[in-house]
């Protein structure tokens, strides 16, 4: 007993500065925030809130945003205080057949409900179900070669790297992309690092490249890494330290990872390479067309994102989205959905960009609050 | 000279314990069946009338066992029905292919033979060197180490099964791996030419690979194959271990002649028990393999690849479809016959010894 009150006192200040070093090390906390750039000043407002409702709302689905309902719910307890939200994070499929069942307030999926899941939804409202996008997280192409810290890549080159097309660092079809030309790339077999497990991330990678080099990519896209390349490992840390232990190593990783060692590439779909940033990623969320344009569903298209060539525009993304009804048979339950979802999308979303993601812009968040004010 | 001891051994210590009456008429060549024969009919005979309590208690007790063997059964049905539809669906022949395709379920092309060949070599490589490093730890507690010293150092030894394995998956692969990288290197390119230590499937990289995972592995069944060994070799009969003494003998020659011989078997059955372990070993495999794209397993401990068990971890949070789901617990049904087998061949050398 006398020694291990010590150690526990020990592991608790061990485990704070593990935390705060978790905060304070995060390469897109510094990159957020600094919004003068007329495209990203980034979602900041503090709305006003009606708080009040139904208290916990349920919710569940996709864990890729279990990390920013938690950040939302903060928030929204700070606001309305005493609210807040039970989130469980089972997975998208989960989420939006919960949702559909009327097991739960509201749903969080990977990606928008359409079709028979949309059919099903509106049933489940007797109204109309909307995609509610307010959580994005960008994805790095991370690379780790000795020597070059500034490399650009076109979806094409990275197609190719990703399914065995380009098997060197010092192919010319490397050097030949636009600010590569000063680069000293060296002879060495690329290892390509995937995830071993099925992933959004890498459902959202293959996507995009199917849409951003459709001549290149014919493998499909999926949850499963599908390209034939190199390793697996497991999870996004396992991924990012995996590429930080290899030199000559290049994987797809959410931001937050792509750091100590980790290098973001630029992405040049056309106009230029673009780095990767907040500012960027909202670029590319302004020029975002909707599925449904006109109406309070926010379902993006994505294809349009990812093939698009707005200057300045850092492409490669996913967003994430509630599954809510536009009139919820209960008013006290679309009360605290209102109060919830308004928070998420103003006060949440500042705080965000330390969990890898970054705040929607202020077009976006537009919309958003727009779509809120409407249910009932 | 050496099985005739052991044999006599377990006799008379049992023997003298529960009923010294029958130390006597005891014969060197009456061994130990018809003792405990006659022992028990009269225990249960002599009180004709049963207490309520007896009755009370042998039920619970048959009950607790009815009850595991009930789990086990309902675990291998459950397997097995949960199985049979992805094994109808599946294309390929799901004992010798070696890929592994379910995301379209009414497409699927799935096998064991990469999942086994990986984990019968981490196991393996495991295995090998737990062994005697195991058999090291246990003779030197039993033997060498002053009682003293002894006591604590099996806590610690057992300490170490306490551990759980994703400490040992992200110390594997955040600590160790690149500690050893440079000896892995060597190995690999000193003895590229002996098949084993071939240029891996996951080259250039040195890092996730069986033969850093086994290493790990060897560390979690360390504790095991040492616990239950240190036990059988205590019980090696002190007047065999004074005897070989008073005949002279060094303290290696009564290892040897006395204690190695009346403990191998309990030995082998507690590597064994360390491979059942092995086997099953999950997250700590999960978190160090690479997982080759595209490539099998081709018997270099430079290979990446997945274990039965990790795969299934790896994997089971997307499943989203009971016939994909149906592939992975084909597999754990495969894992879950492999280590029954294991632990029953163990059993059964342990028991050969003891019975």
């Amino acid at each position: 007993m006398k020694i291990m009150r010590p150690l526990g006192a020990v592991g608790i200040v061990a485990s704070a500065a593990l935390v705060l070093a978790a905060c304070g090390s995060d390469p897109s906390a510094s990159n957020s925030g600094s919004g003068s750039n007329s495209a990203a000043p980034a979602a900041t407002g503090t709305a006003q809130v009606d708080c009040g409702g139904k208290s916990p709302l349920s919710a569940e689905g996709s864990t890729a945003q279990k990390n920013a309902i938690e950040v939302f719910n903060q928030a929204y307890n700070k606001k309305c205080s005493g609210q807040k939200v039970n989130y469980n994070g089972t997975g998208s499929g989960a989420g939006v057949k919960q949702f559909n069942a009327n097991q739960v307030d509201f749903g969080g999926s990977d990606s928008p409900i359409k079709d028979a899941d949309l059919e099903a939804a509106t049933k489940r409202c007797a109204s109309p179900a909307l995609n509610i996008p307010l959580v994005v997280g960008p994805i790095a192409v991370g690379y780790h070669l000795s020597g070059v810290d500034n490399l650009t890549l076109t979806p094409q080159v990275i197609a190719k790297i990703f399914n065995g097309g380009i098997k060197n660092w010092n192919d010319p079809a490397i050097k030949a992309v636009k600010g590569n030309e000063s680069l000293n790339l060296p002879d060495k077999p690329i290892q390509v690092v995937s995830r071993s497990e099925e992933s959004g991330t890498t459902d959202n990678f293959q996507k995009y490249l199917g849409a951003a080099a459709k001549d290149v990519w014919t493998q499909g896209a999926g949850k499963k890494f599908v390209g034939g390349v190199g390793n697996g490992a497991q999870g996004s840390n396992g991924v990012a330290s995996t590429v930080k232990g290899a030199d000559g190593s290049i994987t797809y990783v959410e931001s937050a990872f792509a750091k100590d060692g980790v290098t973001p590439a630029k992405i040049d779909s056309g106009s230029g390479g673009v780095e990767l940033s907040a500012e960027n990623v909202a670029k590319s969320l302004d020029a975002a067309k909707f599925a449904h344009p006109g109406t309070n569903d926010l379902a993006m298209d994505l294809n349009g994102i990812y093939s698009s060539n707005v200057p300045g525009a850092y492409p490669l993304l996913l967003t994430t989205y509630e599954i809510v009804c536009s009139k919820y048979s209960n008013p006290d339950v679309a009360k605290a959905v209102k109060a919830f979802l308004t928070v998420a999308a103003t006060d949440g979303q500042q705080p965000l960009s330390a969990k890898g993601y970054v705040p929607i812009p202020q077009s976006l968040q537009d919309k958003v609050l727009k779509a809120v004010k409407e249910i009932s | 000279m050496s099985d005739q001891s052991s044999t006599r051994t377990p006799t008379g210590d049992p023997g003298g314990r529960s009923s010294s009456a029958r130390a006597f008429p005891e014969d060197p060549i009456s061994d130990k069946p018809p003792a405990p024969a006659p022992e028990a009919p009269p225990a249960r005979k002599k009180p004709t009338k049963v207490r309520a309590g007896d009755r009370i208690f042998q039920n619970l007790t048959t009950g607790a066992g009815i009850f595991v063997v009930a789990l086990i059964a309902l675990i291998g049905i459950f397997l097995v029905v949960q199985a049979i539809p992805a094994l109808k669906a599946d294309k390929v022949n799901f004992l010798f292919n070696h890929g592994w395709s379910t995301n379209d379920p009414a497409n699927m092309a799935f096998g064991i033979a990469d999942l086994a060949e990986v984990t019968v070599a981490t196991s393996l490589v495991a295995l090998i060197i737990a062994m005697p490093i195991s058999l090291g730890i246990a003779l030197f507690l039993t033997q060498y180490a002053p009682a003293k010293l002894a006591r604590p150092f099996a806590y610690v030894v057992d300490l170490l099964a306490a551990v759980p394995s994703i400490i040992f998956g992200l110390w594997g692969i955040l600590v160790f791996a690149p500690a050893i990288e440079p000896f892995s290197e060597w190995v690999n390119s000193t003895f590229s030419w002996i098949p084993i230590f071939a240029p891996g499937n996951i080259a250039p990289n040195v890092r996730g690979t069986i033969f850093t995972a086994g290493i790990v592995l060897a560390v979690m069944i360390l504790p095991i194959i040492t616990s239950l060994t240190r036990e059988v070799f205590e019980r090696t009969p002190t007047a065999q271990v004074e005897g070989a003494l008073a005949l002279g003998a060094t303290r290696w020659e009564v290892i040897r002649t006395t204690v190695l011989p009346f403990g191998k078997a309990g030995f082998v059955g507690a590597s064994m028990l360390g491979l059942g372990r092995a086997l099953g070993e999950t997250i700590a495999l999960a978190v160090i393999l690479l997982i080759p794209q595209g490539r099998n397993f081709d018997w270099s401990l430079f290979d990446g690849g997945a274990t039965f068990a990790s795969k299934i971890a790896q994997n089971y949070s997307e499943f989203n479809n009971p016939t994909s789901a149906g592939a992975y617990i084909a597999a754990g049904l495969v894992l879950f016959v492999l280590t029954f087998l294991v632990n029953f061949a163990a059993r059964s050398i342990v028991g050969k010894k003891v019975g």
